[in-house]
């Protein structure tokens, strides 16, 4: 479970976050809104350590995220599925040797079944040997993904992660990560996309959390 | 014993790691440039080290068990002057046999200044006494003294003020040689560290996607070095083959050639130079393990 105890992040300039508590229960599904630059990039980057609270503490199962070393923040990196809007790929490795990236880094074999079932379920299998820049937004989003849930991750962010897509693919996404929360997985997007919130809803029972002047709020029945 | 283990994972090699990182890149050549320069430079200081211990060595060696008596008397002295001398010299303990030189030798000796004609007969010239030593060597001062006393005008010259000099000169030379390996290192270390400073910049995006996918400073470390210190092997291992061909292609010794011809690696010692790719390998590890693990720690 993650959970933000009076968290507080400034930039520099100035105070990006202030006095933010609230707690990602296991299996739960949550979005995260709020207009550009209001810091939904950098709540995401605090729940998996890339950046410390100024003020306050981030815990991931108790544990202090900013106290842990650098080798514990791997670990914890490894139970957090991250989908990027960007993707970030290792473009000179194949797709498939990308989505294993995870289980190679940490020394795990990567059973080809399993392998095989995954990238059938995100619809990449013939694709297995492209190179990530031949691929398009959509394929690239769900190849992210499927990086993502290798390790069997207990939560997955995502930032915007349809952001470069069309509508019809944005819907197949988030259909891929409404299964995963039926799987149990805790589930947070941060999108500025209304109708994919609204999309959603439909499918899952999910709680909205808006940005708004610097604190996260719980976002009423407008959406 | 985490040095140990990382060699053992770097000799082991990962595969996957082995992957991770782009397989192109000028930097990697460059370090298999720099490190086989290094290495044929290394051979050459090498070389120059192991000639100047044995030039040290022969003249240290070739000066210390001999010593010369100089006798000056006149003419009609000459043959009681030396006798004299002979007799201090049979009850000098740590000589082990005296001889004076014959005329025939001593006119060798001075054929270079005064030509083949020169009449010994007709010049004050002193008789020198040949000794040759023991290796526990003998009181120089007290001969000096009893010939001082018996025979006024010879003179000991133990050689001391040739051989302190000679030596000193060749064992200077053999720690130049030294130094030249060590700055050859420090030369290579620099260059490696640059280097893999440059492939870890240049590899931003690599690093960043695999501390996101909670790959551990030394899963992505690894990679790095394990393909610096192997380019910097294969290098030296270049490097060291060609300076020691060059090496073996020089003149042959011989005693006109003197200290030049006798440039090259003797017996055992042609087996020095198998220690500078590993030494490189080394120094590659070290330079790129530094600079991989200084430049993760700035990253959050």
């Amino acid at each position: 479970m993650i959970e933000f105890q009076h968290v507080a992040y400034n930039y520099g300039g100035g105070e990006l976050l202030t006095d933010i508590s609230l707690r990602l229960p296991p299996g739960s599904f949550h979005f995260l809104t709020g207009p550009s630059g209001a810091g939904k990039s950098t709540f995401l980057k605090l729940c998996y350590g890339e950046l410390h609270p100024t003020a306050g503490r981030v815990t991931v199962d108790g544990a202090d995220v900013a106290k842990l070393t650098r080798d514990e923040v791997a670990k914890v990196r490894q139970r957090i599925g991250m989908v990027h809007q960007d993707c970030r790929f290792l473009d000179h490795l194949p797709l498939a040797e990308n989505i294993a990236l995870p289980l190679t880094a940490t020394g795990r074999e990567v059973p080809q079944a399993d392998m095989a079932e995954l990238m059938g379920w995100v619809g990449l299998k013939p694709l297995a040997d492209h190179l990530p820049p031949s691929l398009s937004g959509g394929e690239r989003q769900r190849a992210a993904l499927a990086r993502a849930v290798i390790m069997s991750p207990d939560v997955i962010l995502a930032d915007e992660p349809t952001g470069n897509l069309d509508w019809e693919m944005s819907l197949r996404l988030l259909t891929l990560l409404t299964e995963l929360n039926k799987m149990g997985k805790t589930v947070l997007i941060a999108t500025h996309d209304m109708n994919l919130i609204r999309s959603a809803k439909s499918q899952v029972s999910a709680r909205v959390l808006r940005i708004r002047d610097r604190r996260v709020q719980l976002a009423g029945s407008e959406l | 014993m985490r040095p140990f283990r990382a060699v053992g994972e770097l000799l082991r090699g990962d595969s996957g790691a082995d992957r991770i990182v782009p397989p192109s890149g000028f930097t990697v050549r460059l370090t298999s440039f720099t490190s086989a320069a290094m290495a044929f430079l290394a051979v050459f200081a090498l070389a120059l080290s192991l000639a100047s211990g044995r030039l040290a060595h022969r003249w240290s060696a070739a000066l210390a068990d001999t010593a010369t008596i100089r006798v000056a008397a006149p003419a009609g002295q000459m043959k009681t002057q030396v006798a004299k001398v002979m007799e201090i010299l049979k009850q000098t303990p740590g000589v082990t046999s005296a001889r004076p030189l014959t005329d025939a030798e001593q006119k060798k000796l001075l054929e270079p200044w005064f030509g083949p004609d020169l009449p010994l007969d007709a010049l004050p010239v002193p008789r020198l006494i040949d000794l040759r030593v023991a290796d526990s060597g003998f009181d120089a001062d007290g001969l000096k003294n009893r010939l001082a006393g018996a025979v006024p005008g010879a003179v000991l010259d133990d050689h001391t003020r040739w051989r302190a000099p000679l030596v000193a000169a060749a064992d200077r030379l053999r720690l130049l040689g030294l130094v030249c390996i060590l700055l050859i290192a420090g030369a290579t270390a620099a260059m490696i560290t640059l280097a893999a400073n440059a492939a870890l910049a240049a590899n931003d995006q690599v690093i960043a996607v695999l501390r996101l996918i909670g790959a551990r400073d030394v899963y992505i470390a690894r990679a790095f070095i394990r393909r610096f210190t192997l380019r910097a092997l294969a290098g030296a291992l270049i490097g060291t083959l060609a300076g020691t061909g060059a090496i073996a292609l020089l003149p042959a010794a011989s005693a006109a050639g003197g200290f030049l011809t006798g440039l090259g690696f003797q017996g055992f010692g042609w087996l020095w130079p198998l220690v500078i790719p590993p030494l490189a390998a080394i120094v590659a590890f070290g330079a790129t393990r530094s600079a991989a693990f200084a430049t993760l720690r700035g990253l959050s």
